[in-house]
């Protein structure tokens, strides 16, 4: 096709849900199908709504949970949780009174299926193709992995689903990114993701929606196309998508609130059908080899800093910034990272905290010890994934090797919850963010998959997972 | 949001490209239910030392900065989070406005809805206001013109409804408010159900 009638995933997610098309002067009013809230980016939101006397539209449509305040420390009882910080207490109070109040579903301290929020919508089917999903997170672009049109948006746009379940909005440009090829062993979802960032920048993406394609993707299981949605807004997007197919079917069938019986088989062919049309165009293309790709680490402060785990650090050329983040990490041009200790190392966040991501972590360090002097921290996505993963035996092969196992949350992405890297050490992170301080104050943070994150606990340097598969 | 129809102001500069909210307002600040104080922890990483005193290499704690309510800064400012305790911390400090050739998209849209104004312009402008910190600059929401010094004025590009938002202080909720039965319509007539 190509007679102009040829619509992208976006376009038929975007036109879909338009309450009112945008014009010159007005932005869409977007209709939302699912709104995630949490604790960090709500009490603001609710306040405005009891100041000017406002229900929640839409209870059903709005799911909480609580994940970036709180704690991870192992406990038998989730009585025993103690939550770090006054400030964050009084949070996850302000949470569970808000949810009462308006009468939303939250998955609180006492809930099997609480953890990070872009986590749990999968699992529990809440995210579907063809939905329109926000949450007052940038990591809402994971969801795009279905084929949802989901992105990340501020609290005063919380205030505005809560209230009236709409956002407006200006159309974004569409960006195709198309990965070709069989990835190599050891080269995962996280690295092809890290690659695409350093390919097009972290303000590539901005103004655009990525709708990320090609055979590599599509080889892919719903968690690594997770891990690579989440990224999209390292590069600017504030979503990312995946056409739906048999995989994301697959994913789906089955989850708690999926549908079922008759009502499956239309929504697998309602969704099946929002597969982007052969000759749909693209504002910008960007074509990557998939099987060229390397192992990924970053060696400054942004994503896009990145390079193969095996290659030097790059010189600075004179650019400020860029010297500036080469100075904070404290590394050399020229100089593998493989000469950098290792400090601390965390596998987890809702990047790489699934149950793909904590076997792949495994299966490099069983056998294995985490090196002396580094402490290695593994927090599951969510209550299940730790049930899940422990069913499998996994949390021994962490234990044993000296990692801590640790309960669900976002926990050292961003250090809120106490769970932080101490000032000037050097942690190797499965997270998604290695900006300065993200991990806690002089934080050096260096991003990369699960299996180059075990392998550099095992040596307490960075380094290359592969040496690992061979064995 | 309080309308805003111009802004004149010495500016102050921090030339670094991809400033990201979690320098802007890091993230164990966000343990808060309300939206003000958070001026008094802006940029606190940089602004601080380790022992808590001010860094006195931080431009923001020169004294040529006092007074000032422009920030112009390197491209692609305000990426990462969403957190729009970014823009409130920059308000709240007595910040006004900001001037790159790039905003990102999440930081760019919380600081319309707050009355914080995210400046495009273009790269020989902004090489010039890089290079002459301190300088008296003048926006006019209504024309989207930014005024340099001897008189230059540059146009900048802004959605017409966040404009008009920001001219008339109007709270975008309420514009919303106003679509509601167009929003029962859609929920009564659309083909299938979230």
């Amino acid at each position: 096709m190509s007679d102009g009638t040829a619509k992208t995933l976006f376009e038929k997610v975007w036109s879909d849900h338009l309450v009112k098309d945008e014009t010159p002067e007005t932005p869409a009013i977007l209709y939302i199908d699912l709104h995630l809230i949490h604790e960090v980016t709500t009490p603001q939101a609710f306040t405005l709504l009891r100041e000017k006397g406002l229900p929640v539209r839409r209870p059903d449509l709005t799911l909480g949970t609580m994940d970036h305040s709180t704690p991870t420390t192992p406990v038998r009882s989730f009585k025993d949780l103690a939550v770090v910080g006054e400030g964050a207490a009084k949070q996850v109070v302000a949470m569970q009174d808000n949810c009462k109040e308006f009468g939303l579903e939250l998955h609180g301290f006492d809930s099997a299926h609480r953890g990070i929020v872009h986590v749990i919508g999968p699992e529990l089917g809440a995210t579907q193709p063809g939905k329109t999903i926000v949450c007052g997170d940038s990591h809402t672009s994971t969801h795009g992995a279905f084929g949802a049109l989901a992105f990340g948006i501020g609290t005063t746009e919380v205030g505005h689903v809560l209230a009236t379940q709409c956002l407006l909005q200006r159309k974004p440009k569409t960006l195709a990114i198309d990965v070709s090829g069989t990835l190599q062993s050891g080269v995962t979802a996280k690295d092809v993701i890290l690659a695409i960032i350093g390919k097009i920048g972290v303000d590539g993406g901005t103004g655009f929606c990525i709708e990320f394609r090609g055979n590599a993707i599509e080889a892919m299981g719903m968690e690594a196309r997770m891990t690579i949605c989440n990224m999209s807004i390292e590069a600017g997007a504030r979503a990312g998508m995946i056409s739906p197919d048999e995989t994301t079917l697959a994913y789906l069938h089955g989850r708690l609130r999926s549908p079922k019986g008759p009502d499956w088989e239309v929504a697998a062919k309602r969704w099946l059908a929002l597969r982007t049309d052969d000759g749909a165009h693209f504002d910008k293309s960007v074509r990557i080899d998939g099987s060229t790709l390397q192992p990924m680490v970053t060696f400054g402060t942004n994503p896009g800093m990145v390079m193969p785990v095996t290659a030097e650090v790059p010189d600075a050329n004179g650019d400020p910034s860029f010297r500036k983040a080469l100075d904070y990490m404290q590394v050399t041009p020229g100089k593998p990272l493989s000469e950098s200790s290792v400090d601390v190392v965390f596998v987890g966040s809702c990047t790489n905290s699934r149950i793909s991501d904590l076997q792949q972590a495994a299966d490099i360090m069983r056998g294995h010890k985490v090196a002396q002097n580094v402490r290695m921290l593994v927090v599951p996505g969510s209550q299940q994934i730790k049930k899940d993963a422990e069913e499998l035996g996994l949390d021994k092969i962490f234990q044993e090797s000296g990692a801590e196992w640790r309960e669900s949350g976002c926990s050292m992405c961003l250090g809120m919850n106490g769970d932080t890297v101490p000032s000037g050490q050097l942690s190797v992170s499965t997270s998604n963010r290695n900006f300065e301080g993200r991990q806690g104050i002089g934080a050096r943070t260096i991003l990369a998959s699960p299996m180059t994150a075990a392998a550099s606990a095992i040596e307490g340097r960075v380094a290359d997972p592969r040496r690992y598969l061979q064995d | 949001m309080d309308a805003i129809r111009t802004l004149n102001s010495r500016t102050v500069v921090l030339p670094a490209t991809d400033i990201d909210t979690d320098q802007i307002i890091p993230a164990r600040f966000l343990t808060t239910t309300t939206r003000e104080g958070l001026g008094a922890d802006l940029f606190h990483d940089w602004r601080f030392t380790a022992d808590g005193e001010e860094n006195p290499e931080f431009v923001l704690n020169q004294p040529q900065s006092s007074g000032c309510s422009i920030l112009v800064a390197g491209r692609n400012f305000g990426c990462g989070s969403s957190r729009e305790h970014a823009p409130w911390a920059l308000l709240d400090y007595g910040l006004h406005a900001v001037i790159s050739t790039e905003i990102a998209d999440i930081f760019r849209s919380n600081s319309l809805k707050n009355g914080f104004l995210p400046i495009v312009i273009d790269d020989v402008s902004h090489k010039w206001l890089l290079d002459n910190p301190g300088c008296e600059v003048s926006i006019d929401v209504e024309q989207s013109t930014l005024t340099l010094p001897g008189g230059k004025t540059v146009s900048y590009p802004i959605d017409d409804f966040a404009r008009y938002c920001l001219l008339e202080g109007i709270d975008q909720l309420g514009f919303l408010q106003k679509h509601n039965t167009e929003i029962d319509q859609y929920e009564e007539t659309r083909p299938w159900k979230p």
